[in-house]
């Protein structure tokens, strides 16, 4: 498998989050899910969504965890080295 | 003393149009919102009325709702904020069937990608309460909030619940409706199964010709209040829903027992709750599905339930000549075209009206929309009946506003 670097899987978390709703040039590393209206139904599309593209599994108790976007991006870069 | 209630908010989403006049004033000019055999809501664009989440979140028929219901609250004037506690505000949002297009969606996920790869949002998406709760989350309604099913007359029994909901003083308000979004493949395939649907794809009440239902989708939205509560708060008063009534048939799954004699225990239910009589009523707008059979049966009911002679002088149309059947939302959308009836003292026509059954033998106002002539001096006074499969009958009694 290829190696996956941080800026696509950014890339793609980025685009995913946007077609949940907030605008794609509203969401940075620091944007916290909070603020974007992301909840807990959203986190499980975009970690089917990233298990689909990537490998990575993403478990409930995962995602309890995730504030930020940029901790997501750097949760499932880490699952994927 | 019974608390009376005032309807003060009206909306719609139909094949008709987005919007409750919409809906009316097509109808009264004698335009059908039916193409193809179906009552499409073709000029509803969900991505132009509500937020990419709303609509990512919502199955159709929600959409719909949500819809439907900012119009009626906008119209009510509470678009500045809710005039009353919101743990004394309801929503009842009704749907026959639910979100259907959302389990077909996710059936195709399951039986192509399995179930890890359903999504998270389809259980929320198609649970029949999903409109009642959108409603509720977006405009902080807290009092009593749910759902109801009884097929096609589920509309109605929300209507009429709602009614009991503010009488009894449990609320001063209650948002209430129904939805529908059934033109699904699977929506076509089983009610054709089922025979019901009309094999020319034309809807005409009480023609001799009706061959069945058309189906149609769509939402009707109503804001009630007390009507003391919204005198004092100075709103615009539309129209009064005065009295329910509801029987059920204990008789067959789909067909109407044929003597109405339940369907007349609705009516008459309906008129004591308002207290009028026979006399007092100036126009029903009728279920009048286009089936050979609940056309007669509703016929009957509505000799028995007010007395051959009285029932021969009052016009009597069907919404669904125009907007086709809109299942579990059909009972609220007419609500909302009969409060727009009163309202402007026009009667629409039975669209498409022309050969009489010996066995439908009223007054279905054939041809164009007339003047509605009070009876009984004002305000004006209808009767909505509601039937459904299962049996369900609903009629409710809508006085007009004095005006």
């Amino acid at each position: 498998m290829a190696t996956i670097t941080a800026e696509q899987v950014e890339a793609r978390v980025v685009e995913t989050l946007a077609s949940f709703g907030p605008d794609a040039d509203q969401i940075t590393r620091e944007s916290t899910f909070e603020e974007l209206d992301i909840d807990s139904l959203d986190l499980v599309e975009l970690a089917q969504v990233v298990e689909d593209d990537y490998g990575v599994v993403l478990k409930g108790e995962d995602m309890k965890e995730l504030k930020t976007v940029g901790d997501a991006i750097d949760l499932i870069v880490s699952r994927a080295d | 003393m019974k608390r009376r209630v005032a309807v003060t908010g009206l909306g719609a989403v139909t094949p008709m149009g987005v919007g409750a006049a919409a809906l009316y004033e097509r109808w009264v000019a004698g335009e059908v919102g039916i193409v193809d055999g179906a009552g499409a809501c073709t000029d509803f664009e969900p991505s132009e009325l509500l937020t990419v989440k709303e609509v990512r979140r919502l199955d159709r028929f929600s959409q719909l709702a949500l819809v439907a219901a900012g119009e009626a609250i906008a119209d009510a004037g509470w678009d500045g904020g809710l005039p009353y506690d919101a743990m004394r505000i309801g929503c009842i949002l009704a749907t026959g069937i639910g979100g259907i297009q959302t389990i077909e969606n996710q059936h195709d996920v399951l039986r192509d990608r399995g179930p890890q790869r359903m999504s998270p949002l389809g259980i929320p998406a198609q649970m029949s309460n999903a409109a009642a709760a959108a409603i509720s989350m977006k405009y902080g309604l807290k009092g009593q909030v749910f759902s109801l099913v009884s097929a096609c007359s589920s509309g109605a029994h929300a209507i009429g619940s709602a009614l009991r909901m503010i009488q009894y003083g449990d609320a001063d308000a209650v948002v209430v409706g129904g939805a529908e979004a059934t033109l699904t493949t699977f929506g076509f395939g089983s009610f054709n199964a089922m025979q019901a649907l009309s094999p020319t794809g034309i809807s005409r009440p009480f023609d001799a010709r009706r061959d069945g239902f058309v189906m149609g989708e769509g939402a009707g939205v109503l804001v009630l209040e007390s009507a003391d509560d919204a005198a004092a708060r100075g709103a615009t008063i539309l129209g009064e829903v005065a009295g329910y009534g509801s029987t059920s048939d204990a008789y067959h799954l789909t067909a109407p027992e044929p003597s109405g004699e339940a369907a007349t225990r609705a009516i008459e239910l309906a008129m004591a709750d308002a207290g009028v009589g026979p006399d007092e009523i100036d126009y029903i707008n009728a279920h009048g599905t286009s089936t050979e059979l609940n056309d007669v049966a509703e016929t009957a009911a509505i000799k028995r339930a007010l007395g051959e002679a009285r029932a021969r002088k009052i016009p009597i149309s069907s919404t669904k000549s125009a907007t086709g059947h809109l299942l579990g939302a059909a009972g609220a959308a007419e609500a909302v075209a009969t409060v727009k009836t009163l309202l402007a003292r026009v009667i629409p026509p039975t669209l498409g009206y022309e050969v009489p059954d010996p066995d439908c033998d009223l007054d279905y106002v054939p041809g164009e929309a007339r003047p509605l002539l009070m009876a009984n001096g004002h305000p004006p006074t209808a009767i909505s009946n509601s039937f459904a499969f299962g049996g369900h009958n609903v009629a409710l009694v809508i006085r007009g506003s004095h005006g």
